[in-house]
This record gives structure tokens, sequence and C-alpha cells, in this order.
């Protein structure tokens, strides 16, 4: 079995066991919801705004993910422990990425029904959304494994991890609501010019996870 | 007294050229955490399957070079190559090939045992890991635990577990940092064939217990503030006894 799946088959356990990272990001997602339902005082939401809710949502939810990824490498010894072992330190980059995805799917298949049942008329829009949100998932995580990696060596952890992830991120929030935009227009998803932006999300996603993949083995050393 | 002996029987440098193979070699190696000097100037080598014993006092930067050993940390000076391959250079080369005891087990608290060490056997490459790891949680009287989660063991328990785990990948070069803390001597005693001298690998212990350390080891090294206040080696003309007496003398 390769390192990769081994780390992640570890990682998706232990998440599994605990459940440290994706019950507090549906809750928090479902409250969020819930303020905004209440504090926007809008029964159904479309277009741009729609976007902005759902994306501002998923976004805020991946930082708890974030903060906590590396956590039991730190603290419990797994970063020494996989680098005494004969393995890439890519595989360690591309587990804690691939369980980050899988984090925020979960996350996403409670997340979208929800936010359909509380603020869209026509749930017309939400698959293709969800492709949308894929995408924009791959970008969290290849950001999101790069600044937890550095914030967890950080006492301001919970501080820093935002402070660098948030504006990293913004390029990721830009084009995926330019995506989600017309797929939650009132009337129906209208698909024109969402390629673009689509486009324009797998340039970013596979800038970071090179990125990621060429600096990972200098942020693990001491 | 600490000074006479590390100013007559320190050879820095000396040991870098010597061309007799070493599983271990160090040449003025030193490490520094921006302006605190961790390790500075240390020198040695370790034929394989002998046994170097580090002494010191606390900070001395006993764990600092178990840790540059371990391919962890990469030295701020001088040069060390550890089985055959150059660190930090050709690290790849050393790992899979040493095992580490230190201060904190390496095991996840949420793992059972049994799936901790399948977790190290599986990265490690090891063939046939679950009657490795059935054959090893045996001989320290763990196999009823493997169902455990690690968080519920006591610090004893932990630390056997780790001692399983360091050795699964059967290492070449073991490197223990105070191997026994937490152990009570029964515990101690069934640890002992599986990093003991009998284990026959190279090893580098770190211990707080120089009459116990010196006499498992050929060769021993007296830390200090980051230096080196003796090394009992070839030709070095320091006995265990001097040694001792340099740790003694390196105590506050």
């Amino acid at each position: 079995m390769s390192a990769f799946r081994v780390i992640l088959a570890k990682d998706l356990r232990v998440e599994l066991r605990t459940l440290q990272s994706v019950p507090a990001m549906a809750l928090f997602a479902l409250t969020a919801f819930v303020l905004f339902r209440f504090g926007l005082d809008r029964e159904s939401l479309d277009g741009s705004l729609a976007a902005g809710v759902i994306l501002a949502t998923v976004l805020f939810a991946a930082i708890l993910a974030v903060n906590r990824l590396f956590v039991a490498e730190r603290e419990e010894g797994g970063f020494d422990a996989i680098r005494l072992a004969p393995v890439d330190p890519a595989a360690l980059f591309a587990a804690k990425a691939v369980a980050l995805v899988a984090y925020l799917v979960v996350l996403e298949a409670i997340a979208l029904p929800a936010f359909g049942f509380l603020f869209l008329d026509d749930w017309a829009g939400l698959l293709p959304l969800a492709g949308v949100l894929l995408l924009a998932d791959a970008g969290i995580a290849a950001v999101g494994v790069l600044v937890s990696a550095i914030g967890v060596h950080s006492r301001a952890r919970e501080l820093i991890v935002p402070l660098l992830l948030l504006p990293l991120l913004v390029p990721v929030m830009i084009a995926a609501a330019g995506a989600a935009e017309p797929l939650l227009a009132a009337g129906g998803p209208d698909y024109d010019g969402v390629g673009r932006w689509i486009a324009m999300l797998a340039l970013y996603d596979a800038v970071f996870l090179a990125i990621g993949y060429a600096v990972y083995d200098f942020l693990l050393e001491d | 007294m600490v000074s006479q002996v590390a100013s007559v029987h320190g050879e820095p440098g000396a040991v870098a050229s010597r061309p007799a193979p070493a599983a271990v070699r160090a040449a003025g190696l030193g490490r520094s955490y921006g302006e605190v000097v961790a390790l500075r100037d240390v020198s040695f080598e370790l034929a394989a399957g002998a046994t170097l014993c580090v002494l010191g006092p606390n900070g001395s930067g006993k764990t600092t070079l178990v840790r540059i050993l371990a391919t962890l940390l990469r030295p701020s000076q001088g040069s060390v190559e550890v089985l055959g391959a150059e660190l930090p250079r050709r690290a790849w080369r050393a790992r899979g090939r040493i095992g580490l005891v230190g201060h904190e087990p390496l095991l996840y608290r949420d793992l059972t045992v049994g799936e901790n060490l399948a977790f190290h056997a599986r990265l490690h490459g090891v063939d046939r890991g679950g009657e490795r790891i059935g054959e090893l949680l045996a001989a320290v009287r763990m196999e009823r635990r493997a169902g455990e989660p690690v968080r519920n063991l006591s610090a004893g328990m932990a630390q056997r577990v780790a001692v399983c785990r360091a050795v699964l990948h059967r290492p070449d070069l073991l490197l223990l940092d105070e191997p026994r803390s937490h152990l009570d001597p029964q515990a101690a005693g069934l640890v002992e064939p599986l990093i003991g001298a009998g284990a026959g690998a190279t090893r580098v212990l770190v211990s707080h217990d120089p009459g116990w350390a010196l006499a498992e080891s050929e060769r021993a090294l007296v830390l200090a503030a980051g230096g080196t206040v003796a090394y009992q080696g070839p030709a070095s003309g320091v006995s265990p006894g001097d040694a001792r007496a340099a740790y003694e003398g390196s105590r506050p």
C-alpha cells in the first residue's frame, strides 16, 4: 500500500472515530445559514447574494478543519514518525489535501440541501453548483494544507491560519462566486460565462497543488 | 576538571578523516536555534554493531544530537554520515533503516496499539507485518492490549509499544533517547532483547544512568552546554571511568 493511501486511511479512520472536524464544520454551516436567513431577512436568495452566502459559509467552515489538520502529527509525533519512514514527504501533503477535500465534500453533502431548503425557490442549480464547489474544495485544500503546516508550529495557530488562509483564497472566492452566480440565478441556472470561471478555478488549483508539492518538504524541516 | 578532560581527550575533526568503515561518523557537528547554540563541535565515530552512550546534564544537546542522527534536524555546522548517507543531503538513504525511541512514543492516541503498529509497518513496507506485530507485542507482553486505544495506556505501556514501533522494521541503527524512562525493572527487562546489546543493531544510547549506559557501550560521549567534554573512543586515552568522572563533573 502506498504511503499516500496509508496516511489517508489513518486520517479518515481517526476522523471517523473522533468526529473532531466534520461535525463541527456542519454545525457551523447550519448555524451560519440560520443567521444569514434572519440577518438578511429574506425568504429566498438568488444570484450573487446566494453564491456569496454558500461560498462564505463553506470557506469559514473549512478553517475549522484546516486548523486541526496537523494537530495530531504535531502533538503525537506523526511528523517525526512519517519522516523516519522511507516515504516521499509529498505523500503526506497529498494525503492531507485529499482528506480535507473529503471533509469538505461531506460538509457540502449536508450544507447544500440545507441551503436549498432555507434559501432557494429553484433547486436546479444545486447539482452544477456542487461541481463548482468541488473545484473550489481542491483549491482550499491545496492552500489549506500549506497554511496548516506553517501554522501548526505556532502557538498562535488559530490566529495565524485564518490570517494567512483567507487572503490566499480570495481568488478562489472570486472565481467560485463568478461561476456560482449564474447557476443560482432567479428562474433557473444560466451557463453563459461559467466556463471562464471554472477554468480560472482549475488553474488556481493546479498552481497551488504544484507549489505545495514543490515546497512541502521544506515546511516539514525543523 | 571538565575543560581539562575536553582539551586533552577531545578529538574534533580528527575522526572525520579516518577511512575505517563506520555506521555513524560526525565531525565538528553543531546546531543552533537562532542565537542559541544547542550543540557545538561534536565529533565521534561509531562502528557498525557497536554502541555509543551519550551522557550529559539537561540541556547539554543530547536530544538535539539524536534528532540530527535521526535525519529529523539539519545540522548548522560540521558534517555527519549515518549508515553511509551524508546528512542532510542524502537523508532519504538512511530513512527506513533507523529506529528511534525518544521522549514521545510517536503513537496516535486515538488509534489502537495494533492500528498504530500496522500504520508504521505499512509505512516501512514490513513484510508479513501482522505476524511481526504479534511477535513484538508478545515479547513486551502487550498482546492483550492490541485492541486498546493508546490514550488508555499508562506511560510505561506506551513506552513498551514505542519500542515495538521503533524495531518493527528491523533497523540497522537504533537511536535510544532514555529508552527506559517510565519502565519498571520488569518492563525494562522485557524490552532488553529488542533494544539491548543482543539486538544486533548499531546503537546510540542517551541516558542519565551512567553506570548502566557505560556498561552497555563500547564508546562514550559526554556533553555539556552543547559541547564535548569527553570522548571515549579508539586512541582517545579516555577510560569509562574518565567518562563517568567527566559526566559527574559536568552536572550543575
